[in-house]
């Protein structure tokens, strides 16, 4: 067992300091990559508190709608390969609700202040 | 920088006693830009080098060619398209690649600027219909003046989109699902082949408080369905969040259409519609390969790392325009 403080907490931190302290003394083109750089720290704190709940809720989803079990890559591999040969679509029942979940859950690590996730 | 630039400006310039101010733009991530001043007795000229950088070209096989670019920028500055006048075409004595130098244009390309300062609330309402005025002309250009560009078919583009997902070997339902839409209802090639500006939107738009002021970049420019310009300018990636707004989150798919029709051409709703949707893919596939140059290229770059992490976005606006939820 790893001791504290946990990933999560040691970067936010990092963010935190990076964004209070640092952020007002950098100016230019440093400036914006440091906004990308606290952008991507915040990104990784939220993939780290909510993709453990959302990769199983999706695993389920996913056996479900396909009928076998497998690594959520090998089930997505499989749905991917449905949808290219025609096999689902649309009207495949649940599929458009599980795409939905998905990419909100997605959304939800990557960008939660996108329009057309606030939005969904 | 300000040496070389000064030796290359007195050959074509006369009286031109040197450069100043020379300073490199960020963004344009395939090719580079320095903005710098000409010193002259009659005053000084703003002036713009674009050129590619060594080692480091944009997606191989889709980019033009700056030579093309200089001359499309030219044409369309000649036929009155709002545009920089074209200085000086690179040459090899100038020792500073392959490239060109252009005027500069004030004005504003930041979107967030453009859609939320009170300086540009004046010219906002008016820009779709400026714009799709803008492209009616460039749609009109002459195809017999044009350099030599590629041919574009929708069939060709699906097939090169798919050719790039493949290679990413990530599964992406939704991509999957935007694939086969496309596929399914593909209008064929259009009847009328132009001139396609190939990335029309934010970014590469001069604006001032009066309305648009220059069309830049024409690196991706080909030859192709004129539809594609007005879906890329609708994808929802460009409305930095005025997403009631489909035309660059300014303005109605109407205003555009109407500016359009006032250049003397026709719209096809369905096939805007059908490049939007391409329009979105195509980001979403571009996203992905930012992440890919990240993973493999030489420098580590944090921005394109996050690039990586925006093809869901362009997943949720896939899902809006083909599943909408009610």
């Amino acid at each position: 067992m790893q001791d504290e403080p946990t990933p999560t907490e040691l970067i936010k931190a990092v963010a935190d300091f990076l964004r209070d302290d640092i952020a007002p003394v950098v100016s230019g083109h440093n400036a914006f990559k440091l906004r990308v750089a606290i952008n991507a720290l915040d990104l990784v704190t939220r993939q780290l508190s909510l993709q453990s709940r959302s990769d199983a809720a999706e695993a389920m989803r996913l056996s479900r709608l396909l009928g076998i079990q497998g690594s959520l890559a090998e089930l997505n591999r499989a749905l991917a390969d449905k949808i290219a040969k025609g096999e689902f679509d649309l009207q495949t029942p649940g599929l458009a609700d599980h795409l939905w979940q998905t990419t909100m859950d997605k959304l939800a690590v990557d960008q939660p202040n996108y329009a057309s996730y606030r939005r969904g | 920088m300000e040496e070389q630039l000064g030796r290359c400006v007195a050959s074509w310039c006369p009286g031109a006693t040197g450069v100043v101010e020379a300073v490199r733009l960020s963004g344009g991530a395939s090719q580079e830009t320095w903005s710098f001043d000409i010193v002259h007795p009659n005053g000084t000229v703003g002036a713009i080098l674009r050129r590619a950088p060594q080692g480091y070209g944009a997606a191989p096989g889709r980019a033009a060619g700056l030579g093309a670019e200089a001359a499309l920028m030219q044409l369309a500055y000649d036929a009155g398209v709002p545009s920089p006048r074209v200085l000086h075409v690179l040459q090899p004595q100038d020792e500073l690649g392959i490239g060109f130098i252009m005027e500069r244009v004030d004005g504003e390309t930041i979107p967030r600027k453009i859609l939320r300062d009170d300086r540009f609330a004046q010219a906002r309402p008016k820009l779709a219909h400026q714009l799709g005025k803008v492209l009616g002309g460039i749609h009109g250009l002459d195809p017999a003046q044009l350099p030599e560009l590629r041919r574009m078919t929708a069939a060709r583009e699906i097939a090169e989109l798919e050719r790039d997902y493949r290679s990413f070997d990530w599964p992406r339902p939704v991509f999957e699902l935007a694939l086969r839409w496309l596929r399914d209802r593909d209008p064929g090639p259009s009847q009328e082949v132009t001139l396609v500006h190939g990335d029309f939107r934010h970014g590469n738009l001069i604006i001032g408080p009066d309305g648009v002021r220059a069309v830049l970049d024409w690196e991706l420019a080909h030859l192709g369905d004129p539809m594609e310009d007005l879906g890329w300018i609708c994808v929802n990636s460009w409305r930095f969040g005025e997403i009631d707004k489909p035309v660059g989150g300014f303005g109605a798919r109407e205003e555009l259409f109407a500016g359009y029709e006032a250049a003397g051409r026709s719209v096809d709703p369905e096939r805007v519609k059908f490049w939007e949707v391409m329009g979105t893919l195509r980001w979403g596939v571009m996203c992905c390969g930012m992440m890919q140059r990240f993973r493999m290229g030489p420098e580590h770059s944090v921005e394109r790392a996050m690039i990586g992490r925006r093809s869901s976005e362009t997943e949720i606006d896939l899902l809006r325009l083909l599943a909408p939820r009610a």
